[in-house]
């Protein structure tokens, strides 16, 4: 493939296309894993949400 | 299940955990077909290879103008229904429709050089989006950084309203306005005036764009919800310790 005279503009783009959506994935994913892991030490300790209680 | 259950968090997120592995797969393999038709496609015969940035520039752009009009009509839930979830959606779209937007405007920036001989110029489509990107900014500054949650909520449920005016002048300002940037080629009256040996790869690529903002907007949305269960045991583990 043959990207001619302007190769480091289309590079660049897609580069930085590659590394903003890298960045939303790694924030989503880490977030995630953040959000479950507080949650699992909140369930640990006892601490429940008062629709859980209703439930129980 | 009806619709309206799924206005359940508890529901939603059950929902979300069946379907986001399908809509990441999905994603997935639009871009793996997209890329390849971009890759493979024809020179302009204008523009040469430069062509290729419209890949990602045109569909960053249609997805940066979704992803106001999905929060304007979740700040109408905010502000009428008071929905917890219209709210929750609201605030997982900002930061994406924030990438998206600044991948338009940097991708936009780095086609403009070759093809107009400058990375940017004031004219009425580069100001209107970047006039978005800084909305989008504005938005989450106020969900971020509001000590009451629920009045940064409403404060940028207006906001995304207010805002919503930009979408049609982005759309229109090549209209209205004389500017360097080109008028609309894909949706306009008489039809696309690209030949679908280019035309095809873009819009495989904006289906792909398309399935990679809801994935990432599901999986913030079930994120958010998260979050707000851990504030609210905390809320409830504060009480008892004060009782």
């Amino acid at each position: 493939m043959n990207l001619g005279p302007h190769a480091d503009f289309i590079v660049a783009a897609y580069a930085v296309t590659v590394f903003v959506v890298a960045g939303l994935i790694a924030w989503v994913v880490l977030d995630y894993s953040a959000q479950r892991r507080i949650l699992g030490d909140l369930e640990e300790r006892g601490v429940t949400r008062r629709s859980q209680r209703r439930d129980e | 299940m009806a619709i309206i259950d799924l206005a359940n968090p508890t529901r939603f997120l059950a929902l979300v955990n069946r379907v986001l592995p399908w809509l990441a797969a999905i994603t997935l393999l639009l871009f793996a077909v997209g890329l390849l038709r971009a890759m493979n496609a024809p020179d302009d015969y204008q523009q040469g290879a430069t062509v290729k940035i419209m890949f990602l520039h045109v569909p960053a752009a249609w997805l940066s103008m979704m992803g106001w009009g999905l929060m304007s009509v979740a700040a109408l839930g905010t502000l009428v229904s008071r929905h917890p979830l219209a709210d929750v959606a609201g605030k997982a779209a900002a930061p994406v429709g924030a990438a998206f937007t600044f991948i338009c405007l940097i991708t936009g920036s780095l086609w403009g050089r070759p093809t107009w001989g400058t990375y940017w110029v004031w004219d009425a489509r580069l100001t209107s989006m970047l006039v978005l990107f800084l909305l989008y900014l504005g938005v989450l500054a106020l969900y971020w950084t509001a000590e009451d949650p629920g009045r940064g909520s409403r404060a940028a449920a207006v906001l995304s309203l207010v805002g919503a005016v930009n979408i049609p002048i982005i759309k229109f300002s090549v209209d209205w306005w004389n500017t360097l940037h080109q008028p609309a080629s894909i949706l306009r009256m008489g039809g696309s005036a690209i030949d679908p040996s280019i035309l095809w790869p873009l819009l495989i690529m904006a289906l792909a764009f398309t399935g990679l903002f809801f994935t990432l907007h599901l999986a913030a949305m079930r994120n958010e919800i998260l979050r707000r269960r851990v504030r609210s045991m905390r809320i409830m583990q504060a009480q008892e310790a004060r009782a």
